[in-house]
Parts: structure tokens; sequence; C-alpha cells
């Protein structure tokens, strides 16, 4: 399309918008005086404003469709050109310096900013770990899950009754949240394994209610609406910390976790296990017909992901020392998802990239607090359009072999 | 070869109702090691379902399925799960083409491998000196078995970006990974040209003799058939209503009848 067409129909866009917005932004009819106002320059802006927001869509959608043209039309040159992103990854001499600096402001991170910032921060990791989580059942094994909030409530409740009421320890607590959330994804998951995409969205997404009304009704054991309160921070080895240096010391911690997340991830990921997980999105009956146990490799995959949401659930219980059922709603259910498809289902650096996006924006764009939900919804609808991928797509994964690998092993 | 005879899958009065539908009808077929059969019938004659009731994919309402592994104990194999019929030796092919789509060609192979590794969730993490061997071994295998199909140079590409017949051999060569004792090839020539169709006729022969595979294969393609099977079943209506070598099927009346409607002769 030339330039003079977008021009074009982006005017007539902004004209029709302009009549359309008409009453509302033009005419203010005083009521008192029973007189009628014209606002002409209110006008002018709408006109303005659509006429350069069209032309930009038009231009964008424009570009999209030349984008598809080109893959299709040349399928091996599309596929050769690697995208910056994976080129960020792959190439040592790139991402080497890139982990060095991100390493390093991490590790400083709470000896510059205050105690309030740490804390974000702790939350923002919280939200990796889930989202490192929830790719395992959504990203690698195509499992939708709607209702992934209940491991962490699982994992939190775990921690809080075993603290509150038996004293137990919070490095006792840590893999004990872990294998109940595990233990629950299984026993979930043993009623769905027949179910597939919508249905599955749909039971899971009960299961995430159930939860919750769990939580507020069965007040003997997790003491209602009220919730449980007093909570122990981390200890470590006995150390008497402050407020300040026990969020400090949780962020590290869940900075070592997330780490560990991704090294386990990897690792699954590259794996005889993590394939029977993507093969089983790929193609169910295929997948089976090849010899992959499905009962099994779909437990798995939910085990697993519901381990990681138990995990950080105890350590979400520890730094808020407080915790009752309103926590655990489906809108962190929605984030967490929102986390994994916006990152790139399967990838770990998008996922990682999408939770600190999604959870510091929001805290450092306070001024505009009230435009979040409708800033939220638009940049959903625009990555659908425009990257439906996510930001890191599925990265291919090659094998060496051979005389290749050989020399690998040694060198 | 004395064991030329030995037959490796027995089906007998094999019978699948869809609600009132009888999709096939008590039919009874066996494929004996060393050869490649045939079923060929008009399209609905019930083959495919007969295949999915075979692999386990449908549970058949009555007859038995009977597996004779070399060297083991006949199992009867009726409403096993499919990736147990696989274990057994039996894997497939399918007529739409059902690739993992977005993993490799690689990786699609190394799927095949996966019910013949036992590398579990726990060596996966701590990836010892067991799991790396097997892991290694998988990846061999699976080049190797991507060089008898001719698919080396496609390796690492997305299976999706594979051209069509290229798509149907990574298929065989992803059933071939489970190390089968037989290999059920529904349909592997549709859609594919002239050309095409035989150098898959040369590589099915290859299949079985060189690697000592059976083979049972759903086929329309007539001159495919003909010209490597050694035994041809044929169905119509659920029902078998012929069986025999190709000159003598070729021949059949009823066949020719099946084929060509009633009057057939004047065609």
């Amino acid at each position: 399309m030339s330039m003079i067409s977008y021009l074009k129909s982006s005017l007539i866009a902004a004209v029709w918008f302009v009549f359309l917005t008409l009453p509302l932004m033009a005419v203010k009819v005083n009521t008192l005086k029973g007189t009628v106002e014209w606002r002409w320059l209110n006008l002018l802006w709408v006109g303005m404003a659509t006429f350069i927001l069209s032309a930009v869509w038009r231009w964008a959608m424009e570009r999209r469709q030349m984008g598809s043209a080109d893959a299709a039309s040349d399928e091996t040159e599309a596929t050769r050109k690697v995208g910056l992103g994976q080129r960020l990854l792959e190439d040592p001499k790139l991402n080497r310096p890139i982990i060095g600096v991100v390493v390093v402001i991490a590790l400083l991170m709470p000896w510059v900013s205050e105690m309030y910032q740490v804390t974000i921060w702790v939350f923002a990791l919280i939200y990796v770990v889930l989202g490192l989580g929830l790719n395992i059942t959504v990203g690698l094994a195509g499992l939708l899950d709607l209702g992934y909030v209940a491991f962490f409530g699982v994992g939190a409740y775990t921690y809080a009754i075993l603290n509150t009421r038996f004293g137990l320890d919070f490095w006792v607590c840590l893999p004990i949240g872990g294998l109940t959330g595990a233990l629950v994804g299984v026993l979930l998951g043993f009623p769905i394994l027949r179910l597939r995409g919508d249905y599955l969205a749909i039971v899971t997404l009960g299961f995430g209610s159930i939860a919750k009304i769990v939580y507020e009704n069965w007040e003997e054991v997790f003491n209602g609406a009220k919730g449980i309160e007093k909570i122990s921070r981390p200890g470590f080895f006995g150390v008497q910390m402050d407020i300040d240096a026990a969020t400090t010391f949780t962020y590290y911690l869940m900075l070592a976790l997330v780490v560990f997340t991704i090294f386990i991830t990897n690792r699954l990921k590259d794996s005889r296990i993590g394939r029977a997980w993507m093969a089983l999105r790929e193609d169910e009956i295929a997948c089976v017909a090849m010899g992959v146990d499905m009962a099994r490799t779909k437990l798995s995959a939910y085990a697993l992901g519901a381990f990681w949401a138990g995990l950080v659930g105890v350590i979400f219980a520890s730094q808020t020392t407080y915790i009752n059922p309103a926590s655990f709603d489906f809108m962190l259910s929605a984030i967490v998802l929102s986390i994994v498809v916006l990152g790139g289902m399967g990838s770990i650096v998008g996922v990682v990239i999408a939770a600190l996006v999604l959870n510091l924006l929001p805290e450092y764009l306070r001024a505009f607090e009230d435009y979040r939900m409708l800033v939220f919804g638009a940049v959903m609808v625009l990555m659908m359009l425009f990257r439906p991928q996510g930001l890191i797509s599925n990265v291919r994964k090659t094998y060496a072999h051979r005389k290749v690998e050989a020399e690998d092993v040694h060198g | 070869m004395a064991d030329q005879a030995r037959k490796l899958l027995e089906v007998q009065e094999l019978t699948m109702d869809f609600g009132g539908l009888r999709a096939v009808d008590s039919v009874t077929l066996d494929v004996r090691v060393g050869e490649i059969v045939a079923l060929i019938g008009p399209n609905g004659a019930g083959k495919t379902t007969f295949f999915n009731c075979v692999t386990g994919i449908y549970k058949p309402t009555r007859g038995q399925i009977l597996v004779h592994p070399l060297n083991q104990k006949t199992q009867k194999i009726n409403g096993f799960k499919p990736n147990r019929v696989t274990a057994m030796g039996m894997a497939r092919t399918f007529q739409n083409i059902r690739l993992f789509q977005n993993m490799t060609v690689l990786e699609n192979v190394m799927i095949g491998r996966h019910c013949r590794t036992t590398t579990n969730i726990i060596g996966v993490i701590l990836r010892g000196k067991k799991a790396r061997q097997q892991e290694q071994e998988t990846i061999e295998k699976s080049y190797a078995l991507l060089e008898k199909v001719g698919l080396v140079g496609f390796a690492n590409e997305f299976a999706k970006n594979l051209p069509y017949g290229a798509q149907r051999r990574l298929e065989i060569a992803r059933a071939m990974a489970t190390d089968p004792i037989l290999l059920l090839l529904d349909e592997p020539a549709a859609g594919m040209n002239p050309h095409e169709t035989r150098a898959l006729d040369e590589l099915i022969v290859r299949i079985k003799d060189t690697e000592n595979i059976s083979i049972l294969l759903i086929e329309h393609d007539m001159k495919l058939v003909m010209n490597i099977s050694d035994r041809i079943y044929v169905m119509e209506y659920g029902k078998k209503i012929a069986h025999g070598t190709p000159q003598e099927i070729r021949n059949n009346p009823k066949v020719i009848e099946a084929y060509l409607g009633e009057g057939g002769d004047d065609a």
C-alpha cells in the first residue's frame, strides 16, 4: 500500500471518529443558562489522535502481513534468519557480558536501594519462579492450567500451619511445601488425564476456586478468612535479624532459588522427559503411539509445575508473615499465565523477562495507576497480534553427534 | 528359512462396533516374519479402524490380537494402551501425517527412542554418566535412522517445514526408532507423486530386508501394493472379502466388483 492510501484511509477514519464523538466531545449543554456550548478544539484533538493512531496501526499491520508473506515464500530463508533475541542467547560473546552485568546488579541491589524496593523485587522473583514452574505445565507439556494459584496456596498454607502450630523451621518446611504442592498436583492430575484444551482449562479453573473456598471455610485447619498470622521469617543458623536484614536475606534466597529453578528446568527441557512433554503438547495421539506413557508424562508435568509453586508458596508466607485466602485468588493464576504467554511458551529466558516486566513495571509506573489494567489489556492485544509466539519464541535445540560431541566432552 | 513361516501378528475375528455401526466385522489376519502384507479396500472399508484397534487407539469389541515376539511368549494385546503396544514392538505411522510440528526432525525421531530408554526425572536432573550415555546413544541412533531415510540434511529443521514426501519418510523413521518387529504403515504413499512413490517403494523393501522388520501396510496405490506385497488382504464394508498373493487378488472377481462396482467387467 502506498503512502497516499495510508493517509487517505486514516483521514477517513479520523473524520468518522470525529463525527461519532461529536455529541460527546463537542457539544456541552449548559442546563442552567439553557445554552449550548461548542468545543471545536476538542474535536481537533480527537481527529488528530485518531489520524496518527490509525496510520501507525495500518503501517504495522501491513508490515506484519509482508513479514508473513516473506516467510511463506521463502521458508528456509525465514528459518535461517535468527532473531536478535535468539542471537543474544546463543552467542557466548554477547551473552556472557550480559549475564555478568545482570548478576552484578542482582547481587548489589539490596545494598543500593531501600527496603521497599527490595520487597518489590522479592515478589518479582517469586513470580519468576511461578512463571518457570507453570512454564513446565503450560509451555512445555501444553496443559493449560488456570488454577495454578492453588498449588501456591498449598505451599503457603503448609508452611503457615506447620510453623505456627507445630513450630517447624522454615528450612524443614521448604522442601515439604514443594512436595505437598507436587502431591496435590498429582492428585489433581488423575481425574483430568483424559481432558484436553478448553475442558482442561475449565476444570483447573474450578480447582483453583475450590482451593480458595476451602481455605476460606475450613476454619479449623486454615483459620478461615482471618488468615494465619505470625509466621516466622526464614532463619539463618539462629542469627537474629531485624526486618530489613530478613528481607535482604529473603531476597538472596529468592535469587538463589531462581538460579536453581532455571538450572533444573533447563535440564528437564533438554532431556528425554522434556521431549516427551513437548511431544505431548504437539500431538497427543502420535505421542502415545510412539511409546510415551501419557499418564505418567502428564502427571510428571503437573507435579513438577506444582512443585515450584509449593516451594515459593513457603517463601511467600515467610516473607509476608501473614496469609489469608484473599492472596490466592484467580488474578494470580491469570498473571502467571500471562507471564508464560508473553514470555514465549517454553522459553526460560522469555518467562524470566516477562515476569520481571509484568511485576516491576506497574510498581515503577505508580503515577499511571488508574490506567494499569487498560495498558495491560492493550499490551496483551498487541502482543497477540504482532508477536503471538511471545517475547522469545521457542529456540530450536540442536544436538551434536559423533566427533563433534567427543571433542566437546574432552575440551 | 524355517523362521519365514512363523507368525508375528495374529488377529482373530476382530470386531469393532461404534454404537450401532459395525466398522470392522470379524476380520482375521496374520503377518509372518519377514513379510510385507498389504491391507486394501475402498474408502470407508474399515482399514484404518482395524489399524487403530491393533495399535491400541481403540479397544476392539470382540476378537483377539496376539503378538508373538521373537524368543518371548505370546501376548494378547487387546485393550493395551498404545504405548504398551509400541513397547511390544509394533510401531505405526498415520494416514494424515502426525508429526510433532514444532520440534526438530531429529527430536521427532528421538521421541521414538523414549520407550527404549529409561532415564527418569531424578536421572535427568542429576545428569549422571549413565543418563548422558543414554542420551548420546539416542542421538546417534536417531541420526543413523535419519541417514537411512535420507533426511540427515534436515536434522535441525522444524518438522513442519519439511516437504510433504520428507514428512512421510520422517514418520517412518520415527516409528523405526522404537525398535519395532512390525511396522504398520497407514497409506504411506498418500499424496505422493510417482517419483516419490517409487522411492518409498524401495525404502519399504529395504527396511524389510536390512532391518529385519515385517510390514503391514494400508495403501491405495495399486502399483505399489502389487509390487512389494507378499500377501494382500482385501476389506469391504468392514468385512474381509479376499486374501491371497498379488496375482490371486488381481484376478479375484469379488475384489474387482468391490473396486469397480457390479458389472465391473464392462468397465
